[in-house]
């Protein structure tokens, strides 16, 4: 990658003032549970797609994860919430923007740096039935990592971390476990088995791409319950990919919604899932099925709940607001500016134009004020 | 919401279909189905005695974590598995309007099945992907199942493919598009549209809107909705997300290790669950709507259907159990506190809820079960007939 022009010639920062990474002066909503461990400023991705054409697969995303706390990371598929995890994860260089380590900024470039920066962030694959190799056995997806990971260890410390691991991720006993191979176990366990693996690094931050959306509705919640329980015994910095805002609201401490590859709304996630200001947050609640309301909103689901166009219409032009083709409070203005980030609380924001419009009761009571058209 | 339920009304007509739901016979008859995998450690019981309606109009749910057979069932009563899968028992009787006499779908020869798949019985499966074959574009596939199934010409059948994708909402200029031009969601479209081609009695629908998001599986949904009340067929749907079903469908069944564990309303399931299998599951997923409740999920895996174990299948990560459930022979009998004679459980023991009191509100649902010598009368029970609860 060449095209590293604006992150190299910036002078790099060499530490962090934590204040300053959240956008317009807002605080997690995650940072009171631990210290901040991993943060991204500016975070952006362009991907070319050969015509001189460029796709803009990520722009301008800022976030921070803390010790001991989960943020969500809420949009649709091709909202780019990948590649930020992806990037955050060392796997792919961001084209703008800062990632900083432990208050250090990160600079991942060759084997070795990549290894160690995987000893502290370590990633979840989506899915279980993809992400295990089905010709080894789970004894060599654990312990290859321990290997890696821990210099020279012998043989039994090896296995008898291999065994730790496996009940701490409760697959027990673990000597049956492990001598068996991926097609012998059940979607959850393959997904036990890979959180095993990603914490045999004992990392310090885990990145959960939609760790459990391939699993049953009834092993799912078990699977977010491990993942709780791991979180508090290892102090882990969690980030929680999804595209099922119900269970960001029960997992996560702070959700971020993504649309088009950038964050559209952040706050606290009780706040943001209960009073969604964003028109596409609110597009994705109530999207979400509702068990109280048999039958008859589905009907009129074309006219899809908030009267949002259909997940047909084309992209917005470029430097417009991306969710303007399909808002259904989308003005002139939407479609010609991009709208910034609006404070609407100590923790909480959202980038619309129509703020005020879109959820008068949120806009309201919004702390700070701010107006607009500022 | 309340106005909403007067649609489950058990008496009242189906949603949406405008048909009684007793008053006319059922277009897909399911009898005792028993379907069997032949392994050489023995037959794998995927599917045991199941017996299912689906009326003209009706939207079926069944429920079921990935193994209960839920795909079996369909597939089986639709003669679509192949060996080792065995059918080792009852009958699947299909009624459509376009047919004089009732057919057992398990006594057709080959040539008759033909005859009458995707004509009478179409499918949407589960991986639009790999169901559409990706050297032929969108026109092309429609068109060779009108051509195989209709008697049309080709220029019919292509004008007829441009008003399908109309009605599934892909503009017509994608008529030329090959699937991997398409998006998961456009593909399902295309999936359905094809179901819908040859306007069948029953579609079947595999886990249609499992792969895609939130906001274009509502989409996709109305638009099931709609085209079903605009053709009116009947739709069996498959899924292990019982949310989605409380708001989907008309009747849900939910489904364990091959066996059926309750049958009722959606209104049913929702407000009164019986079987303490459809407790578990409706406290299973996060809501987004009101208060947040204590999720717990349903811990343990379900029994090996090589060996299963006597009795209730679902005794091993049931909270409720007995040692009576060990013996109890699993079948379905009416809810004993509910009006309605179609909502079945297989659990003899354990009752809904009282009427005000959440399920959620307080775990200990022990009180209620009664002993299990009130479990023999209750399946004796005569049921009331449908005319005495019709107003």
């Amino acid at each position: 990658m060449s095209t590293q022009a604006t992150g190299s010639d910036q002078p790099q920062p060499t530490s962090l003032d934590p204040t300053s990474v959240e956008p317009a002066g807002l605080v997690s909503a995650a940072a009171a549970r631990g210290a901040l461990t991993l943060a991204a400023a500016g975070l952006g991705k362009d991907f070319r797609l050969g015509h001189g054409q460029v796709l803009h697969a990520v722009s301008d995303v800022s976030l921070s994860l803390y010790r001991s706390a989960v943020v969500a990371l809420v949009g649709e598929s091709g909202s780019g919430k990948s590649t930020v995890a992806r990037m955050l994860a060392g796997q792919e260089h961001p084209t703008t923007g800062t990632i900083w380590l432990d208050e250090q900024p990160v600079e991942v470039r060759g084997r070795r740096a990549f290894r160690s920066y995987k000893s502290e962030v370590q990633y979840v694959f989506q899915d279980p039935f993809a992400s295990l190799n089905p010709a080894h056995t789970v004894r060599y997806h654990i312990e290859r990592p321990l290997r890696l990971h821990h210099g020279r260890l012998s043989r039994q410390q090896v296995g008898q971390q291999a065994t730790a691991l496996m009940e701490q991720v409760r697959l027990s006993p673990a000597d049956k476990y492990l001598s068996k191979y991926p097609h012998e176990l059940s979607g959850g366990q393959r997904q036990r088995v890979s959180f095993a693996r990603a914490l045999a690094a004992e990392p310090s931050v885990l990145l959960a791409d939609e760790p459990v959306s391939m699993l049953d509705v009834s092993i799912r919640l078990e699977m977010l319950a491990l993942l709780d329980d791991l979180r508090q015994r290892l102090h882990l910095a969690m980030l929680y990919i999804t595209h099922d805002i119900a269970s960001a609201r029960y997992f996560a401490d702070e959700i971020l919604v993504m649309y088009a590859g950038q964050i559209v709304e952040r706050g606290p996630a009780e706040d943001v899932t209960q009073q969604p200001a964003h028109p596409y947050t609110q597009l994705l609640v109530s999207s979400a099925p509702d068990p109280d309301n048999l039958g008859g909103a589905l009907r009129n689901a074309t006219a899809n709940g908030n009267g949002a166009a259909s997940t047909t219409a084309g992209p917005a032009p470029e430097g417009a607001c991306p969710f303007s083709r399909r808002c259904p409070f989308a003005v002139d203005k939407c479609r010609s500016e991009m709208p910034p980030l609006v404070q609407i609380s100590a923790s909480r924001g959202a980038a619309c134009w129509r703020l005020d419009v879109a959820a008068p009761s949120v806009y309201a009571e919004r702390g700070g004020g701010g107006d607009l058209s500022s | 919401m309340k106005t909403d339920l007067g649609n489950h009304v058990p008496s009242l007509a189906g949603a949406g279909g405008g048909r009684g739901r007793f008053a006319t016979e059922p277009v897909l008859s399911i009898r005792d189905l028993s379907i069997a995998y032949r392994t050489v450690a023995g037959d794998v019981r995927a599917v045991d005695q199941v017996s299912l309606d689906l009326h003209a109009g009706e939207v079926v749910g069944l429920v079921g974590e990935s193994g209960s057979g839920k795909s079996t069932l369909a597939y089986g009563a639709t003669r679509l598995l192949r060996a080792p899968a065995v059918i080792t028992g009852g009958s699947v009787r299909y009624q459509g309007r376009r047919m004089d006499n009732p057919t057992n779908l398990l006594e057709l020869s080959a040539d008759q099945l033909t005859s009458l798949r995707w004509r009478e019985i179409a499918i949407v499966f589960q991986s639009a992907m790999n169901a559409l074959n990706p050297m032929l574009n969108i026109r092309d596939q429609l068109t060779d199942v009108m051509r195989a199934h209709l008697q049309v010409s080709r220029q019919e059948a292509t004008d007829r493919a441009g008003g399908l994708l109309d009605l599934v909402g892909i503009p017509r200029t994608r008529l030329r598009a090959y699937p991997h031009e398409l998006s998961g969601g456009m593909r399902q479209r295309v999936m359905i549209a094809m179901a819908v081609a040859t306007e069948p009695e029953v579609v079947i629908m595999d886990e249609p809107t499992t792969a895609l998001d939130v906001v274009v599986q509502r989409e996709i949904l109305g638009q099931i909705l709609e085209l079903k009340d605009r053709l009116s067929f009947a739709i069996l749907f498959i899924t292990h997300d019982l949310s989605l079903l409380l708001e989907l469908a008309d009747r849900i069944a939910v489904m364990y290790a091959g066996q059926l564990m309750e049958i009722g309303t959606a209104a049913e399931i929702h407000h009164e669950p019986s079987h303490p299998y459809t407790k578990r599951l409706l406290r299973s997923f996060p809501s987004l709507r009101g208060p947040r409740r204590d999720l717990t999920g349903i811990p343990g895996t379900p029994p090996d259907l090589l060996d299963p174990p006597p009795g209730c299948p679902f005794l091993p990560r049931c909270t409720e159990g007995t040692d009576a459930c060990k013996t109890i022979e699993v079948r379905l009998a009416q809810v004993r506190t509910s009006v309605d004679p179609a909502h079945e459980t297989a659990c003899p023991f354990v009752l809904p809820d009282l009427p005000g009191v959440p399920a959620s509100a307080d775990g200990d649902v022990r009180a209620e079960v009664p002993g299990p010598a009130q479990s023999a009368v209750a399946a004796a029970t005569s049921l009331p007939s449908t005319e005495e609860l019709t107003p």
